[in-house]
C-alpha cells in the first residue's frame, strides 16, 4: 500500500499545480506559505484528508501551519487516526 | 488611557512589518472629478499632476456623465439625502423598488434586491439561502467579497481550479450527495480579465443539479452585445440562477450593490441576509443616479461599444509595441511582469509619464504573477489610449523587456 505522504503529495500536485507551473514540490516543499495553496483553497486538502482518511480535522487544528508541508499534514492526519 | 505606548508600539510594529514585506499602500489623493483625465497629488503633499486614469472601474465613462448628475441632483431634491434606516424598518422608497426592478429587467432575472453594496450582497447571499447539508463549490480566484461571504456561511464548501471545467466537474460528482450545489464564479475575473466560460458551466450544473451564481461587478454595462453581463456573452441569460452585481463599478461608480436571480433566493435574501437587514439603506440620490444609468446602457449600446473598441485599440497597440500582455477581450488587461519590484518600478515610471497604473504582486495576485492592471474605460479617446500605449514602450524599453516572454522577462528579473 502506498505511504500517506506520497498519496498525500500526489493529491497535492494533481489538485494544486498546473502542469504549466514549473514548480517541483515535494514532502517538505512549503505550501501555504509559497502560495501554492492558497488560505481558500486548502479546504479542498482537508475534505481529501477526511474523505481518504475518514477522520474530523478541527478548524482550530488544520490551520494553515499545520497544512504548510505534507510532512507536517501526515503528522497531524496520524494522530487524529489515533 | 488604555491605549498606552506600549500598546501604540505593539501597533507601530505592525505596520513596520507590513513596510518591511514591500505591501504599504500608499495614499493617493484625487483633486478632481473621476475620468479619464484627472489630478492626482501623489505622493502625499506633493504639487498636483494632470495625468489619465488607467485604473478606475470606470468602465462605461458614467461616473462623472452630466445626465447621472442631473439624475443625482434630481433625487436628492425629490427624495432626500440618506435613509436613516435599513430597508425594511423605513429604509424602502419608491426610488428603491424603481431601481431593483429596471436591474431585473436589464439582467433578465425574475427579482433583484438593493444592499448597500456588492461586498455587502457577497457577504449575505450565501449565509441567508444555505443551510449545512449544501456544498458551495467555488472558483478559486473569485473576488475576495465571496470568499467572506462563503466562510460566514454554514454550507460546506470546496474549490476548483481557476476556470477548469473539468476539475469542476469532477467536485460536482464528489458532492453528488448533498442537499443543494452552489456553483460560484466571477463572471469576468478582475485580476486577470479572464471571462468565465458560463456556457460550459451551466451545462454542467444541468447535468449534475447545480445552481450558478455570477458576481458580474466587471461586466454589467458592458459586456455582452447589449452590455446585460456575461450570462448574454455566452447565451446562457436564462441558466444563471443568481447575480450579484455593483453600481460602484461601470453602472455610475458611486456604491451600492444588489443580488438578482430566482424569486425564492432573492426573497430568502430579504428576510435573512445580515447586512440588508443591519445595515442602511442605498441612499436616494444614488439611487436615482443608478436608474438613470440602467435608463441611459438599455437605451443605447453606444457607451458599451466605445469599451470594446478602446480596448482592441489600446490591446493591439500593447501586442505591437512588444509588451506581455494576458490575452483576452475584456477592458481589463494585466501587463505582466513576473516581478513585484519591477511592477512597482514600471508603474512609478508610467505615473512621471504621466500614466496612473498601479502594481499589483502576491498577495493580491498569486506569488510569481506580478502586473500592472490597465482598466479602459469609454470614456478614454484614441490619444488617451496611444498616450498610453506610447508611455508602455518608453518604460518598457527602459527596463528592457519589450519582445520578451514570461520566461525572458523572469530570466532578467526574477520571480
Amino acid at each position: 500500500m502506498a505511504e500517506m505522504k506520497d498519496v498525500v503529495l500526489e493529491y497535492i500536485i494533481d489538485e494544486y499545480v498546473d502542469e504549466d507551473d514549473d514548480l517541483e514540490v515535494g514532502v517538505d516543499s512549503p505550501l501555504i506559505s509559497s502560495g501554492i495553496v492558497d488560505s481558500f483553497s486548502m479546504v479542498s486538502l482537508k475534505i481529501f484528508l477526511e474523505k481518504k482518511y475518514d477522520i474530523k480535522l478541527p478548524d482550530d487544528e488544520a490551520t494553515p501551519d499545520a497544512f504548510d508541508t505534507v510532512t507536517k499534514i501526515v503528522e497531524l492526519v496520524k494522530k487524529h487516526q489515533g | 488611557m488604555a491605549f498606552t505606548d506600549k500598546t501604540r508600539q505593539l501597533f507601530a510594529e505592525e505596520i513596520a512589518a507590513i513596510k518591511e514585506k514591500g505591501l504599504f499602500k500608499e495614499k493617493r489623493f484625487i483633486c478632481s472629478p473621476q475620468g479619464a483625465a484627472i489630478r492626482v497629488e501623489y505622493p502625499e503633499g506633493a504639487a498636483q499632476e494632470d495625468v489619465l486614469n488607467f485604473c478606475a472601474n470606470n468602465y462605461l465613462g458614467l461616473s462623472s456623465h452630466p445626465d447621472v448628475i442631473a439624475a443625482a441632483h434630481e433625487g436628492l431634491d425629490s427624495r432626500g439625502y440618506g435613509m436613516s434606516s435599513v430597508r425594511f424598518i423605513c429604509g424602502t422608497q419608491d426610488i428603491h423598488r424603481e431601481l431593483q426592478d429596471k436591474v431585473s429587467a436589464f439582467l433578465g432575472m425574475e427579482d433583484t434586491l438593493l444592499f448597500p453594496s456588492c461586498m455587502d450582497a457577497n457577504g449575505g447571499v450565501f449565509e441567508a439561502i444555505l443551510e449545512p447539508e449544501d456544498v458551495i463549490i467555488a472558483d478559486r480566484l473569485i473576488h475576495a467579497s465571496l470568499v467572506d461571504g462563503i466562510r460566514l456561511c454554514a454550507a460546506e464548501y470546496d474549490t476548483f481550479k481557476h476556470m477548469n471545467m473539468k476539475h469542476l466537474e469532477k467536485k460536482l460528482e464528489l458532492h453528488q450527495d448533498k442537499r443543494t450545489r452552489l456553483i460560484v464564479t466571477d463572471g469576468v475575473f478582475s485580476m486577470d480579465g479572464d471571462l468565465c466560460p458560463l456556457d460550459e458551466m451551466c451545462a454542467l450544473a444541468e447535468k449534475y443539479d447545480a445552481m450558478v451564481l455570477v458576481d458580474e461587478s466587471h461586466a454589467s454595462g458592458f459586456i455582452g452585445k447589449t452590455g446585460r453581463g456575461t450570462h448574454e456573452h455566452f447565451d446562457v441569460i436564462d441558466k444563471v440562477d443568481l447575480i450579484t452585481t455593483t453600481f460602484g463599478k461601470g453602472l455610475g461608480g458611486a456604491s451600492g450593490g444588489c443580488v438578482s436571480g430566482k424569486r425564492e433566493l432573492i426573497e430568502l435574501c430579504r428576510q435573512k441576509a445580515r447586512p440588508y437587514l443591519f445595515s442602511n439603506s442605498m441612499a436616494p440620490p444614488i439611487v436615482a443616479a443608478s436608474i438613470k444609468v440602467i435608463d441611459l446602457i438599455s437605451a443605447s449600446t453606444e457607451r458599451r461599444d466605445k469599451l470594446e473598441a478602446n480596448t482592441k485599440r489600446f490591446r493591439e497597440g500593447m501586442e505591437a509595441a512588444g509588451l506581455n500582455i494576458r490575452p483576452g477581450e475584456t477592458p481589463i488587461v494585466p501587463v505582466m511582469l513576473y516581478n513585484a519590484k519591477l511592477a512597482n518600478d514600471m508603474s512609478r515610471d508610467m505615473y512621471a509619464e504621466g500614466i496612473y497604473v498601479i502594481g499589483f504582486f502576491f498577495p493580491v495576485v498569486p506569488a510569481g504573477q506580478a502586473r500592472i492592471r490597465v482598466q479602459l474605460s469609454a470614456a478614454h479617446e484614441d490619444e488617451h489610449i496611444d498616450k498610453c500605449v506610447a508611455a508602455f514602450k518608453k518604460v518598457g524599453e527602459k527596463y528592457g523587456i519589450l519582445g520578451l516572454d514570461k520566461k525572458g522577462i523572469i530570466d532578467k528579473y526574477g520571480m
